[in-house]
């Protein structure tokens, strides 16, 4: 058991070059903390390097110039000087005139330096109505005040849970409008743990990703599957993963999948090596091409080729002296040597997922993208041994429903199989909690997603099966009769 | 086979869940020589099951098939044996979740009940973390102990059988997260306060009633945890299936317009031309063809959509969360 071994608070120290998350309120950014940078966060400019070698979780006020302070000894509620209050809303009448102060009047007092607490001190001490209000809608004032005059920052270290929060709120688009509770219920039905090795197949800016890998915590292997040109990871680097967790992580571009699948994908790098080594010894226009061709079947890195063919017709216009023309031809051909050196980091890594997928015993599927998710399932299904769970997001129901008749229809065939075949959605309520006051808060998101969930199952090779059938209930049936005959 | 790491195949020892049919799985403790009784026949566990790969199909006695699957933390939750109410995969998710789990969290968790939590909690923290449960039924604290170690887990979870109001959790400054299921999950506040790091944590409160989830919420706050939340969080189920819609018939069509089908897209037609006097208006419409086609009988289209059961659970309970601050 861990007896307070860590207990001392070097670990959690904010550090230069750490990513975390500002929190306001209910309102979350990930930055990274970076000295000097200016960042913009709740309409307010910050600077953050005040907080270097301040401990998570700690509330900093911001101070004139954007700077952070750390908040002394939280002030506690002064809810304690409950002065006079009204029963009712009989006498209030919204005329606008109650609050007796400007809106220019509270700037000069925000020029003056006055911190959030007494700007409000002050709205109450000129409003003419505070003291009818009830108590309750006192405290519902104060607290909307807070809100708005309070700079009060909180700096978190990232989790999934924040990350999630965050990305709901201020970019569902980015996350393909996927809730967090959602994202919750994708991770615990695909049993996402240590040790295993899990497929993504998301377009969630890496959220999904991010969240199966920090389930993971290093333990394990995540081969992300994308489409397109590269691995969209925009969002992982937010969750400040240590780089041991990165050396877990995989990517294959599923444009690979049906040669990987038939067994003619061309990873072996020794091959390729020798081919482009030969080629680099030439600097001249073969190893050019040798370049080009790279790039076409990299699918990356076109900008360079495209670069050095221009330098080369710009040379041949211009050619002043001999020397200088050696002298390019010798920085190309290292920055060829580089460039083959990257394509083959890329090829191993390729080769390397290759060899994650080649066993098609993966333990886990995750799918949440905003590609049609039916010949994303069926395509990657494959990939996983039998008796383990797969779960599809999508943001409509329609094309989960495609999947699901896919699946049953398709049975044996094209895959083992699966069973406990499931397409849900949750809801999700948050509730004021206060006395006497408890109640549904007012405004609830209205759809989280779908998911469809199942276990895959090898539907083969079973002797004296009596039927081939991807569902049970048929030799159930046939069963339940001779048994009660005998 | 453990809770907390796959394997391709069944061995002695191993509990498997046996897949019956539509919604119908049940437990299996594998033994050599061991027979289950199922519903097909009787399932040999020597040479039925050990050595069989997860997920594949096994042959009963009586020539009918089950499936064998590996055990995992969502498939127990509905095949435990129910010593207790137990909370279900969508709340477990939540709090999974929120109370932000991960290998090497380590987590207080009282009542035990029947565990079903407890294997879940488990899987999300291995290989590293630890749980200590707590729960004050002797027998129960005695049974889920015995499943902890046929589920091989016991290495990671301390059972303790003890009063969390009265008692704590027997552990102090260590904890990550502190999950309460208890009636009066208030008067264990302290204890959860006392048994998580001193750099703060995550807490939840499981409650079925609100009363309990306002006198919780009150003792957190004077606790001084921030961040209350308290949140319902429900699954719904979405039946596939095909249904068939009949289409209406209102009668030969008597439009000069022709109709070639009774297409749902016709039924505006009869809509704009509803006057049935036969008045020969050829410019209206390119009218091919005159005859009246003949009265479609139960003309119906199928339509693939998801029902929604005809009852689900509409309240489980409410789930409290809340930070502890660094003290």
């Amino acid at each position: 058991m861990a007896e307070s071994i860590e207990d001392d608070d070097s670990a959690y120290i904010i550090k230069e070059g750490d990513y975390v998350v500002l929190k306001r309120g209910d309102i979350f950014k990930a930055v990274q903390i970076q000295p000097r940078k200016k960042v913009m966060f709740e309409k307010q400019w910050l600077f953050l390097e005040k907080a270097i070698g301040q401990l998570y979780s700690t509330a900093f006020e911001v101070v004139s110039g954007g700077h952070l302070e750390p908040q002394k000894a939280k002030t506690t509620e002064s809810s304690a000087d409950a002065k006079e209050a009204g029963v009712d809303n009989r006498n209030i009448v919204d005329d606008g005139k109650s609050q007796k102060l400007t809106r220019d009047d509270i700037e000069t007092l925000k020029e003056q330096g006055l911190k959030g607490q007494e700007i409000i001190q002050q709205l109450i001490e000129n409003s003419s109505t505070f003291s009818d209000k009830t108590e309750f809608s006192q405290q519902k004032y104060i607290k909307k005040k807070k809100k708005k005059y309070e700079s009060t920052i909180m700096i978190l270290r990232p989790s999934c849970r924040i990350l999630a929060m965050m990305y709901h709120g201020r970019e569902p688009g980015k996350i393909c409008h996927l809730r967090y509770d959602t994202l919750a219920q994708m991770l615990t039905l695909g049993n996402i743990h240590a040790g295993s090795k899990v497929l993504v197949f998301e377009t969630c800016s890496g959220l999904v990703l991010g969240a199966v890998m920090e389930r993971m915590g290093g333990y394990g292997s995540v081969v992300q599957m994308y489409p397109g040109d590269g691995p969209v990871q925009a969002g992982l680097e937010s969750f400040g993963f240590p780089p041991h967790f990165h050396d877990t992580l995989h990517t294959f571009p599923i444009c690979h999948v049906n040669a990987l699948l038939a067994g003619t994908l061309d990873t072996d790098p020794a091959k390729e090596l020798a081919a482009d080594s030969s080629d680099a010894s030439v600097p001249s226009k073969a190893g050019e091409e040798a370049g080009r061709t790279d790039t076409d079947t990299g699918g990356e890195g076109g900008g360079g080729g495209g670069e050095s063919s221009l330098e080369e017709v710009k040379m041949e216009t211009s050619t002043p002296a001999q020397v200088e023309q050696s002298e390019r031809e010798k920085l190309k051909a290292i920055r060829l040597q580089e460039k083959q050196e990257k394509m083959e980091v890329k090829r191993k890594k390729l080769a390397e997922a290759a060899a994650q997928l080649q066993g098609k015993n993966a333990d886990g599927l995750i799918i949440a993208s905003r590609f049609h998710p039916a010949p994303v399932l069926l395509g990657l299904i494959k990939f996983l041994a039998p008796s383990r769970p797969f779960v599809v997001y999508s943001q409509y129901k329609e094309p989960l429903i495609e999947c699901y008749t896919k699946l049953k229809e398709h049975g044996s065939k094209e895959h083992g199989g699966v069973v406990n075949l499931r397409l849900t959605d949750s809801w999700l309520r948050h509730y004021q909690v206060l006395p006497n006051r408890t109640h549904p808060v007012l405004q609830m998101s209205g759809g989280g997603g779908y998911l469809l969930s199942g276990t895959t199952v090898d539907m083969h090779n079973a002797k004296a099966a009596s039927s081939q059938q991807a569902d049970k209930p048929p030799p159930a049936k046939k069963l339940k009769l001779t048994g009660s005959e005998g | 086979m453990s809770f907390v790491e796959y394997s391709e195949r069944v061995q002695a020892g191993d509990v498997v869940i046996v897949y019956l049919g539509h919604e119908s799985m049940m437990p299996v403790k594998v033994q050599a020589g061991g027979q289950t009784q199922t519903r097909y026949g009787a399932i040999r566990h020597s040479s039925d099951l050990i050595g069989k790969r997860y997920g594949s199909k096994v042959t009963c006695s009586k020539g009918g098939w089950v499936l064998v699957l590996h055990p995992t933390p969502e498939l127990w939750t509905v095949n435990l044996p129910h010593r207790t109410q137990i909370l279900y995969t969508t709340d477990i998710a939540t709090i999974t979740m929120m109370l932000e789990l991960k290998p090497g969290s380590v987590v207080c968790e009282s009542g035990t009940g029947s565990g079903s939590l407890s294997h879940a909690i488990l899987r999300t923290i291995a290989p590293t973390g630890h749980l200590h449960t707590v729960e004050f039924h002797q027998q129960r604290a005695v049974e889920v102990e015995q499943e902890f170690r046929e589920h091989r887990v016991a290495h990671l979870v301390s059972v303790r059988n003890q009063d969390v109001c009265r008692d704590g959790f027997g552990v102090a400054g260590v904890a990550d997260a502190v999950f309460l299921d208890i009636p009066n999950p208030w008067e264990a506040v302290g204890h959860a306060h006392t048994a998580m790091k001193r750099h703060g944590g995550r807490l939840c409160s499981f409650s079925p009633c609100i009363e309990q989830v306002q006198r919780t919420c009150e003792a957190l706050a004077q606790r001084g945890f921030y961040d209350l939340s308290t949140l319902e969080v429900l699954l719904r189920v979405h039946d596939v299936r095909t249904v068939g819609l009949p289409l209406p018939h209102f009668g030969p069509d008597q439009s000069p317009a022709p109709a070639q089908s009774p297409a749902p897209a016709q039924s505006p037609a009869p809509a704009q031309s509803p006057a049935p006097a036969q008045s020969p208006a050829p410019a209206q419409s390119p009218a091919p063809a005159q005859s009246p086609a003949p009265a479609p009988v139960h003309a119906s289209l199928a339509i693939k959509t998801t029902t929604p059961p005809r009852s689900m659970a509409g309240h489980t309970g409410y789930l409290t969360f809340a930070t502890k601050p660094r003290t």
